[in-house]
């Protein structure tokens, strides 16, 4: 009987897409008896015991080594950690001094110090600890199988190529995989800046993590598809899924391609207007990605990542760590950090946000910020301070009206007040931005343009508010429409309101991305696009082929039209005209 | 010679995550013996495990002895560290 096809998501961690056999992949353990040894074989377990963490120092040297050349040096610095580990001279003491009182062999004393010291660690309340104990279990397992002398393990001896599905993957087991025979892979747990994500990316292969229940779905021998580009892992697809990914990679290995050719162009239209492209980002890992595809700025980095899947709040000195790194990487380049967006969909733990009947009407972004000064003020705070390393903005998100951005600015100023006092430096030309994703804010930006440094239009949000559409609901997805009459007069009653008093306006949604409305937001004014990474390239396509008046006359057509539908028809029918080589994207 | 100084730690990690790795990173530099002790709780000052087993947090009393031919140089950093706000200011 044909089985059925089960799709998944998960957090994309390294892109491309790959079809394979799985392979379940499950943790050899390493079954360490206790055994007594005598008096004269002591001098021999020390020296085995040395050996042993030499072999595994080397081991550990060499792959930190190829790591750092094939991803930085930054990258290498994981397996640092893990050499602290080995050098630890007190857990050295601490087995050899025990080993020679208990007269038990090396491998069992080693085994239980190391158990203790998880132990102890994993009860202290301390998230960076908690995150070390992986690495001391994984530098254990590799001095143990180094002790007892085993042979690598399965993924090093993979007979066939196959797509390595596990729960969890460590360093070690990733370093182990070959390209020869691991084509992809994907793991129940992870996050986008784990460990296996980052090796993913290293070996460029294709891989998805965090997938949840993955490894209960799938045995080994069944078909898979990896799609590492947007997250999704297919299990036993069906004829017609087969062909549509065989497409997408087809697809996919064209656009590199093109990628490579327009990344150094500048984004301008025919006739000559700058347009800034920037990207979106979520982790300061984000940014390599960026420069790769072109993009000259980060017109959205969203800040929620840090409040996520944890049980204390980040710190202003963690927060400023990435701010900083992201300001000095990117640097002349501008980046838009937008402070917290928590609510909505986006859930944190520790801060007691109560269950809300309307979680996207509810208490999230700037109204739960100006309620918890204490969480805003210490990211503030970090913002500014990553300032004085590169050029930051600052943009408040869920702005509804003037009272809002105006309570922000109070926390705002406070914060440099505090700072100044403190004698530490950051920019005190930050600009402040708004941005528009709540109608009210939108139809009142004449209004906002006056106290704001810049907008960027979040169209996600402004669409569902102003449609009245839950994005979450399938049912009325149909509903969703980016082309709707209602929804370009915003965008243009935005950019227009926003040029009058002389500043800038940007677009950080979706449709920013979109390349069917490109022309018409080019049209309506737009100063500034800011979309996925991936997208950018093809929206410096689109751009560097139509010149502004031929995009004002289109914006212009288009705002006559009387339904979504009707522009959605449009749009198409011009960018086929103007852009003909991206005909075969659009349908 | 042996040097002997108690420090309260002000930065605000304490002698947790990248403060610990930091403090082992600069002790191992040396050839002196470190220890860092506090309350009954003495480790060596060159390991890892030992220092956080330490839990000494922001504002905790700690101990150091320095003692070796690069004592004096070996306590001016370590101290440096330990009464750093800012740990991202320290570079070694």
């Amino acid at each position: 009987m044909k089985k059925k096809e089960i799709v998944l998501k998960g957090i994309p961690a390294s892109p491309g897409i790959v079809t394979g056999k799985a392979f379940l992949y499950g943790r050899e353990q390493y079954t360490i008896t206790k055994r007594l040894i005598r008096e004269d074989h002591v001098a021999g377990e020390i020296k085995r015991f040395k050996e042993a963490l030499i072999q595994t120092k080397n081991e550990i040297l060499e792959i930190k080594k190829r790591i750092s050349d094939e991803m930085g040096a930054e990258h290498g610095q994981i397996f640092s950690a893990h050499l602290l580990v080995i050098d630890d001279s007190m857990l050295i003491e601490e087995v050899i001094s025990r080993m020679k009182k208990e007269k038990m062999s090396i491998e069992y004393v080693f085994q239980d110090v190391l158990r203790r010291y998880i132990k102890v660690f994993s009860e202290m309340d301390d998230e960076y600890l908690k995150e070390r104990i992986s690495d001391i279990n994984d530098v254990g397992r590799r001095i143990l199988r180094n002790l007892i002398g085993a042979k690598e393990d399965v993924l090093a001896n993979l007979k066939e190529k196959v797509i390595v599905v596990a729960y969890d993957l460590s360093p070690s087991d990733t370093a182990t995989m070959h390209k020869r025979n691991v084509s992809g892979f994907a793991t129940d747990i992870g996050g986008r800046t784990s460990h296996t994500a980052i090796m993913a990316k290293s070996l460029e292969i294709p891989a998805v993590v965090g997938l949840e229940v993955l490894t209960k779905k799938v045995t080994s021998g069944d078909t898979v598809i990896i799609d590492g580009t947007h997250g999704i892992v297919v299990v036993n697809p069906s004829a017609r899924t087969m062909k549509k990914y065989d497409v997408d990679r087809e697809k996919l290995i064209e656009f590199e391609k093109h990628l490579l050719e327009l990344k150094n162009l500048p984004c301008v239209t025919l006739d000559g207007r700058k347009i800034e492209l920037s990207a979106n980002i979520e982790v300061p890992e984000d940014v390599p990605s960026v420069m790769a595809h072109g993009a000259e700025g980060i017109g959205l980095y969203r800040t929620e990542f840090f409040y996520m899947n944890r049980k204390d709040l980040p710190s202003e000195e963690e927060q400023f760590r990435a701010y900083s790194a992201v300001a000095k990487k990117m640097k002349p380049s501008p980046v838009v950090i937008r402070t917290m967006d928590l609510g909505g969909d986006k859930f944190l733990s520790q801060l007691d946000v109560p269950q809300q009947m309307n979680p996207f009407l509810g208490w999230r972004a700037i109204r739960f910020c100006l309620a918890r000064p204490d969480v805003f003020k210490a990211q503030l705070r970090a913002i500014l301070r990553a300032s004085a390393h590169g050029k930051l903005r600052i943009m408040y998100p869920m702005i509804s009206g003037l009272g809002e951005l105006r309570q922000a600015n109070i926390l705002l100023e406070e914060s440099k007040k505090e700072l100044k006092k403190e004698g530490l430096p950051f920019d005190d030309d930050i600009e402040v931005g708004a941005m528009i994703e709540v109608p009210s804010a939108a139809l009142t930006s004449d209004i906002l343009a006056k106290e704001a440094d810049f907008f960027s239009i979040g169209t996600n949000d402004l669409i569902q508010y102003s449609l009245a559409v839950d994005r979450v609901n399938e049912k009325i997805a149909y509903l969703y429409e980016p082309t709707h009459p209602a929804i370009l007069r915003l965008i243009k009653n935005v950019v227009d309101n926003g040029h009058r008093a002389g500043i800038w306006v940007g677009m950080c949604g979706e449709m920013a991305g979109d390349i069917i409305m490109t022309i018409i937001l080019l049209g309506l004014g737009l100063d500034e696009f800011s979309t996925s990474p991936i997208a950018t390239p093809e929206i410096k396509r689109v751009i560097r082929a139509v010149t502004m008046s031929q995009a004002r006359e289109i914006a212009d057509e288009a705002l006559t039209l009387l339904t979504g539908k009707d522009v959605e028809i449009f749009a198409k029918k011009k960018i086929k005209e103007l852009v003909p080589e991206m005909a075969a994207e659009i349908d | 010679m042996t040097i002997e100084k108690t420090v309260v730690i002000k930065n605000k990690q304490g002698l947790h995550a990248r403060p610990a790795a930091l403090f082992v990173q600069i002790a191992n530099k040396f050839n002196s013996d470190i220890t860092i002790s506090k309350g009954r709780n003495k480790v060596n000052g060159k390991s890892i495990m030992g220092i956080m087993m330490l839990e000494a947090g922001s504002g905790a009393k700690v101990t150091l002895v320095v003692n070796g031919d690069d004592a004096e140089a070996a306590m001016k950093e370590l101290e440096a560290l330990l009464v750093c706000e800012n740990i991202d200011e320290v570079v070694i």
